[in-house]
């Protein structure tokens, strides 16, 4: 049984122009086996979210705490971070030029697992994950995200849930770009990472599609930096019937409509 | 008409741009007029502001370039060849010497004039070597000056691979001369991994024959001072060169290549790749690229890139890249240089997946000269210089 809890969370944006605060008092716990999506306008602050939780360091947390089974993850490093069961599904995977993704996940595994996994039970694993995913075999020997197509990175980072089985998981946007197809395998690879690992999950989205497969427990709305409502799946269909504007204030209707 | 472009592309992955030495510069003579010669007497004396000398640190040349350097020493040239290649020392007087290039700079003149005996390398006509040929230079020993002359020399489809080794201590100017005749093809790795006191100023001299391939990779690991130009020519259509390079300057070390591709005759190709990393106070490369496409090169197609990685504070990449185009007949023409810090994106993607940091930082630099290493198709070369950058990584503990 895990938690993450993020209480009352400030966080900014360094910038060239100086500091700019982007999250205003973010509170919010996770526990595991729990699905809590989270919905907002663009710009609301919700990859600055992940980012702070993950450590990024563009993102400078100004108060706040944000808790693994009471263990203060602010004060850890990014790798730290990591190695203590938190996983963020980035919105923009990054390339990692000359970097093969079978050398990478095997770092990264080797990393999380605290030692080398065997090399024979290795590659069936990473075998068997690729095939659920869809992924052909030959991505194995390409450079980490290099050239591969949005729906192509976002398999990937569930492949890398997959493997790492993390604690705590955020999703920022894994169902943006994919086609209905792709939307079906990974949200079957989430599920399946859930039910084998007993892991909570923060599933950041602007389309309810994603939540018809991978059904949410806590549905938030997430605007200016802040949660402004929380409840149920219903929730989700209220928003795709009208809009953010109601917990807006009518300030990102554009946003919204989309 | 001179056109001279150079342009930065904006899709550059890199952060914090820390020299950005593409100038806009129309050069004022063209690499086109550049004096040539074999007699050391025919220059002056550099004294440093030349745009041939302006990156080099004149003290540190020991006296190559005001003729103060005198040979004192030898350097010891031990060949491990294929059974089917020919080797033989030479004297001065040997006709074949000199046919790949004249000497464009003095360093190069000084040790033109100065060498006592060559060593020529020769694949027969229609002869595939069975085995890559090593050469090995070993320095004349700290303290010791010493000027030196090779050539490898392929006759027509004839094709070999060969590695230069250079490593010792001490001062060494020297030609190097690669005489590729009509349709043969030859892969030349050389290795520069001298001791921390040597100073080498190398000029190498590329010839290509009708339809000849030169794959050329220096490697620059060690010394006080290296400063190496290849110049390629083609003396006929349909030759094909792929200029590669790769560097790891550390702390105090001056790594400098200057390199010159003359492109004047229709139909061939260049292509030059160079990759750096630098680490430490004081660690200082150079790379000067210059791509000259003349009116009679039509259909010319050529690019080159150099991109530089500054692991540490206090060490300076500077990249000039330069093209000139004197016809509009060309299949194209680019180039590109970039050098910047470490890609904080790329760091945070990889430690947010559990890796230490300092662990990403290798991953990030070995992926960095991945694309090079690949293209050194001589397994035996490739391996120890994975094992050389493993090694540079360890001692500044990236
Ligand atoms: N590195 C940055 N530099 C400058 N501004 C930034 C940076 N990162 C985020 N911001 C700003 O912070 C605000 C929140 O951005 P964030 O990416 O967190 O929003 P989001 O809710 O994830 O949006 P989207 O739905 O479009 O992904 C935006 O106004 C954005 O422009
Ligand atoms: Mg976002």
């Amino acid at each position: 049984m895990s938690s993450l809890e993020i209480k009352d969370l400030h966080a900014s944006v360094v910038t060239d122009e100086g500091a700019k605060e982007i999250l205003k008092g973010v509170d919010l716990t996770i526990n595991s086996g729990e699905i809590h999506a989270i919905m907002g306008p663009n710009g609301s602050g919700k990859s600055t979210l992940s980012y702070a939780i993950a450590g990024h360091p563009k993102y400078q947390v100004t108060s706040g705490e944000v808790l693994l089974d009471g263990e203060n993850v602010l004060d850890m490093t990014v790798d730290e971070r990591g190695r203590a069961g938190l996983f963020l599904a980035m919105q923009y995977p990054v390339e990692v030029p000359g970097v093969s993704m079978s050398n990478f996940l095997r770092t990264a595994a080797t990393s999380v697992r605290g030692e080398a996994p065997k090399l024979r039970h290795w590659v069936k694993e990473v075998k068997d994950e690729m095939s659920k995913l869809d992924i052909s075999a030959d991505f194995a020997e390409r450079s980490v995200n290099e050239g591969f197509s949005g729906g192509e990175k976002k398999r990937h980072e569930i492949l890398q849930l997959g493997l790492l089985k993390p604690k705590m998981a955020i999703l920022d946007e894994t169902d943006s770009g994919l086609d209905v197809d792709a939307l079906r395998v990974v949200s079957k690879g989430v599920n399946d990472f859930k039910a084998s690992n007993d892991a909570g999950i923060m599933l950041i989205t602007h389309y309810s599609r994603i939540l018809k497969h991978v059904q949410p427990d806590f549905v938030h709305v997430f605007s200016e930096g802040r949660i402004v409502e929380s409840g149920g799946p219903e929730l989700a269909d209220a928003l795709e019937e009208s809009g953010y504007v109601r917990f807006t204030g009518g300030k990102q209707e554009e946003a919204a409509a989309r | 008409m001179t056109v001279t472009e150079n342009t930065v592309p904006a899709g550059s992955a890199d952060h914090n741009t820390v020299a950005e030495a593409a100038e806009a510069t129309v050069p004022a003579v063209s690499k086109g007029e550049r004096f040539t010669s074999y007699d050391v007497r025919a220059f002056e004396v550099p004294g440093g502001r030349e745009e041939n000398w302006r990156f080099t640190p004149m003290k540190r040349l020991r006296g190559l370039h005001d003729g103060s350097a005198v040979a004192n020493g030898e350097v010891k040239v031990d060949a491990d060849v294929a059974s089917e290649l020919r080797v033989e020392t030479v004297g001065r007087e040997d006709g074949r010497l000199g046919v790949a290039g004249v000497p464009s700079d003095r360093i190069a003149a000084q040790a033109y004039s100065s060498f006592s005996t060559a060593t020529v390398l020769t694949v027969p006509k229609e002869t595939k070597a069975s085995a890559p040929s090593v050469i090995r230079l070993t320095g004349p020993g700290e303290g010791n000056t010493a000027y030196g002359h090779l050539q490898v020399r392929l006759e027509q489809f004839a094709e070999a691979v060969v590695v230069l080794d250079h490593q010792g201590s001490g001062t060494y100017a020297d030609n190097v001369e690669f005489v590729i005749g009509d349709s043969a093809k030859l892969t030349v790795v050389s290795v520069q991994d001298w001791a921390d006191d040597a100073v080498h100023v190398s000029e190498q001299h590329l010839k290509l024959g009708r339809d000849a391939t030169l794959k050329h990779t220096l490697v620059t690991l060690g010394g006080d001072l290296v400063r190496i130009s290849p110049t390629a020519t083609f003396a006929d259509k349909g030759g094909d060169v792929e200029l590669l390079g790769l560097y790891f300057s550390d702390a105090g070390q001056h790594q400098e290549h200057r390199l010159f591709v003359d492109h004047a005759v229709p139909n061939c190709k260049s292509n030059v790749v160079y990759k750096g990393a630098l680490q430490g106070d004081g660690a200082h490369s150079v790379w000067i690229g210059d791509v000259l496409i003349r009116a009679a090169a039509e259909a010319t197609d050529t690019f080159e890139l150099n991109r530089n990685l500054v692991l540490t504070e206090g060490a300076r990449a500077d990249s000039v890249p330069n093209l000139e185009i004197e016809t509009g007949e060309i299949e194209g023409a680019g180039h590109a240089s970039a050098t910047g810090r470490f890609d904080d994106e790329q760091l945070f993607y990889l430690q947010s997946r559990g890796i230490v940091e300092e662990q990403a930082r290798r991953l990030v630099v070995r992926g960095f000269f991945h694309e090079i290493l690949m293209k050194i198709d001589v397994p035996e070369v490739r391996e120890r210089l994975e094992a050389a950058i493993e090694a540079e990584l360890e001692a500044v503990g990236a």
